[in-house]
């Protein structure tokens, strides 16, 4: 609708084949997709490095044999009670107190990143201000890079993925099938580690009450009858704290099959092929099991040792569930948690559809508002009418300068432009008639309208200006698409019609000589 | 080509609008009581945009059967479930209210939906879902904006008129604001994040008007010095009517095409902005000029400068 040829050659060889719409950058609303906003749990992730932190802090001070009474997190902390602060050690340790040691041990650990406090007993650990900043960051941005693995593997055209706010994710992805398939995705940390189960334990009989020192409860993922029954998790198994491979070390993962049953199948780079290797070796027809968030996903007997680095996981999956886990292994684990707080997902039919009333929309609007300012104006009509035409063209033009996303309400956008964008014209041609009724020669009407409706023109359409800027600070999404086009659309507006419209008057009037206006 | 012009109104009106003030006065003053009582008793109809929930649109393969998709739905125990026809017969928008339990029971709920409807269902041609915390966050926004943009149109006017025509015009936005809450909680549409774009358009576009009339306010303020002040009003109103007539007819036309042919997803949208553009218009006449007369304007401005081209003209044209 817009005719290309109303634009100059230059323009024109910058937007080769733009007549076409999908020059335009449309939004998802127009070609369908999902729209996903994701929050990473920044906080867990804290809370997963103060608890490496006490790892650390309690191998330190077990390798150094200082005693404690009591080590833990506590809040954004770790903390830890010495035994015998002020005890002197055994010969050959320099005559220092437990606590000076032990002080000086905690200092040693991460020097520069974290705040050590002594008091009396206590020693808290913390990371400072600045680390817990850089670490934040580093999270945001791996996570940015393990949901833009996961959303290439999904195969689809030209993802969109940007952080918005501290710790928020924003995905776009256009022509999805599956949203759903999306979401679980995103959804899952999906951290595998491998464990060897607590042999004191027999799976699901003779649990303790609380976990044992150095192992923990993790519940078996439902069998099918189990799911059946509508029940969430199986058996409880009591697994060993030690992570004996973890998912980091895998540098493939494939959907297969075994004996006609869906499997993973999983590769190790060397360092984790030596440990797995060395383990299964050391505990061949012992348990293991392989955890997934928390969940054994399934644990077999080592038959033999497995030393070439490769393996597979059964667990009486679905075929879609094989592919899934292969994918998530493949892509690597989230560092942090993250929760879905928002989802657009519009299916391309419907995105089809408001394309196609917008466009009629448009044509309509358009063509009512031509003829009303033919019946109105007559020839300065006219005038306007093109002016409109050429503010059409700027507008779209204008959108794909700026790589502005063209929405369903910025379709409405434009419309209202159409109807608003004669507002200037109209003032300047009142105001035209008003200064003929004066009397004034047609030259000097025409020149007086023109100049006495600027700056009225300006001030109007600035306050209008006003609003949709701030509309695009505070709007997200299909509404921002809006903001855009009419703030184009007032900026377009007011060029064609005072520019273009006085240049075509004025011609138009040094060709005819009229002695009275057609106004 | 000039067989035609149409003068919507006759040049020489002289209609007197600010004697019929006391009326205009007495008929906003019914529209806002009106607004605000139906905002406070019936409220509004907030869409998940900002009290969180869960919204499709689905397609079914023949017409739908909205009562076998509600008892479907109703059984599942996600609360409130409306659904309406949504442009034809095939579609239906169904609004599930937000499930207690953060913004996983939200996604939980989509599958449990999509699952339950099954085959009854052609096509999702929406789905969305936020949750509470999103929800919250765009409220807040939402209101900024609109209080924002009204503050930065009042500081604008002010800057470029005097502060009573700032007050003026703040007036004739507020007025507008309201009536157009009010109408949405009379009629009962959704009201999201685009009602928010539409109100903030609305404004743009009522202040548009009302700054056309003040720029003729003031330029006659300068030109008749001696003319009363209502004569004057009045003189403006009535010069910048057939302009104001005139946008106001061409962005009806426009907007009257977006909510006939733009889609039933837009249609909320292009009426909210009907409505604005006819109470935007009304105010920028009846609500606007009649403030700034009340504020006595004339002390301010003749102390500024003297218009060049006064004395030719005389005030009967």
């Amino acid at each position: 609708m817009a005719a290309p040829n109303l634009i100059s050659k230059q323009k024109l060889a910058a937007f080769p084949n733009w007549v076409p719409k999908s020059q335009l950058n449309l939004g998802l609303d127009l070609r369908g997709g999902s729209h996903l906003l994701l929050e990473v749990d920044l906080k867990a992730a804290q809370k997963e490095r103060i608890a490496n932190l006490v790892q650390a802090i309690r191998a330190q001070l077990r390798s150094e044999r200082i005693g404690y009474s009591r080590i833990g997190a506590l809040r954004d902390q770790a903390l830890v009670v010495i035994r015998d602060p002020d005890k002197k050690a055994r010969k050959g340790r320099d005559g220092q107190t437990n606590i000076d040691r032990a002080s000086r041990l905690l200092r040693r650990l991460e020097p520069g990143s974290t705040e050590v406090d002594i008091n009396g007993a206590r020693i808290t650990v913390g990371y400072t201000i600045e680390k817990r900043r850089a670490d934040n960051i580093q999270v945001i941005q791996q996570s940015i890079e393990i949901v833009r693995r996961r959303v290439d593997e999904l195969g689809t055209t030209e993802p969109s993925i940007q952080t918005q706010g501290a710790d928020r994710i924003l995905v776009q992805v256009p022509g999805l099938d599956d949203p759903e398939r999306l979401k679980k995705l995103l959804g899952q940390t999906a951290k595998m580690t491998f464990h060897l189960l607590d042999e004191r334990y027999n799976v699901g009989v003779n649990l303790p009450k609380v976990a044992p020192p150095g192992s923990f409860f993790a519940k078996h993922r439902p069998d099918k009858r189990q799911k059946r029954q509508g029940r969430k998790s199986g058996v409880t198994n009591v697994l060993k704290k030690r992570i004996v491979v973890s998912g980091e070390n895998l540098v493939d993962s494939q959907p297969s099959f075994q004996d006609g049953q869906p499997v993973v199948s999983f590769r190790f780079d060397t360092i984790g092929a030596r440990k797995f290797g060395k383990v299964t070796q050391e505990n061949v027809g012992k348990p293991f099991a392989i955890v997934l968030d928390k969940e054994v996903i399934s644990a077999p007997v080592i038959q033999g040792p497995i030393l070439g680095g490769s393996g597979i996981i059964t667990g009486g999956f679905t075929v879609q569930e094989t592919k899934d886990l292969a994918l998530l292994l493949r892509a690597g684990a989230l560092p942090a948690p993250m929760t879905i707080l928002e989802e657009r997902t519009v299916g391309p039919d419907l995105g089809a559809d408001s394309i196609a009333a917008g466009e009629i929309a448009c044509i309509i609007g358009f063509i009512l508002v031509l003829i009303f300012m033919l019946m109105a104006y007559g020839t300065f009509g006219v005038f306007a009418n093109i002016a409109l035409l050429l503010n059409m063209v700027l507008i779209l033009g204008g959108l794909s300068l700026l790589q502005a996303t063209l929405t369903l309400p910025g379709i409405a956008g434009i419309v209202l432009t159409i109807g608003m964008a004669v507002d200037a014209n109209v003032l300047i041609f009142e105001r035209i008639r008003e200064e003929v009724a004066t009397g004034r020669s047609p030259l000097s009407a025409v020149d007086a309208g023109y100049q006495r409706a600027f700056t009225t023109i300006i001030d109007a359409n600035l306050t209008t200006l006003f609003a949709a800027i701030i509309l695009f600070e505070f709007g997200s999404g299909p509404v921002k698409g809006f903001a855009v086009t009419l703030s184009i659309g007032l900026l377009t507006s007011m060029f064609t019609a005072i520019m273009v419209t006085r240049l075509m008057v004025v011609t138009y009037l040094g060709r005819r000589r009229l002695q009275t206006l057609p106004i | 080509m000039a067989v035609f012009p149409l003068r919507l109104v006759p040049p020489n009106t002289k209609i007197n609008f600010i004697g019929r003030r006391k009326l205009a006065f007495v008929f906003s003053a019914i529209l806002i009581a009106l607004s605000l009582g139906f905002f406070a008793v019936k409220g509004l109809n907030y869409g998940i945009d900002f009290k969180g929930g869960i919204l499709m649109e689905v397609r079914t393969p023949g017409a739908a059967d909205i009562d076998n998709l509600r008892s479907r739905l109703s059984g599942l125990g996600l609360g409130e479930v409306a659904m309406q026809e949504f442009g034809q017969p095939t579609d239906v928008l169904i609004r599930i209210e937000r499930q207690p339990g953060g913004e996983k029971a939200q996604m939980a709920a989509v599958e449990i939906v999509k699952g339950s409807l099954g085959k009854d269902v052609a096509s999702y041609r929406r789905t969305e879902f936020v949750g509470p915390k999103v929800g919250g966050e765009l409220i807040q926004a939402g209101i900024l904006a609109v209080i924002l943009s009204l503050l930065v149109i009042m500081i604008y006017v002010w800057f470029r008129f005097e502060w009573q025509f700032s007050i003026g015009a703040i007036v004739a936005l507020i007025h507008d604001v309201i009536a157009t809450i009010g109408v949405f909680s009379l009629l009962g549409l959704e009201f999201n994040l685009a009602t928010v774009a539409a109100i903030l358009t609305i404004a743009g576009y009522s202040i548009n008007d009302t700054v056309v009339v003040f720029d003729r306010i003031r330029e006659n303020l300068r030109k008749f010095k001696t003319m009363p002040i209502d004569d004057l009003l009045n003189h403006s109103v009535n010069q910048t009517l057939s302009r104001t007539l005139l946008t106001s007819v061409t962005t009806l036309l426009a907007l009257l095409a977006i909510f006939v042919f733009g889609g039933a997803v837009i249609k909320d949208f292009g009426f909210a902005l009907i409505w604005g553009v006819l109470v935007g218009t009304y105010s920028s006449v009846f609500v606007a000029s009649p403030v700034v007369m009340s504020l006595n304007i004339r002390g301010n401005i003749s102390s500024g400068s003297v218009g060049g081209e006064s004395g030719q003209e005389s005030p009967a044209e």
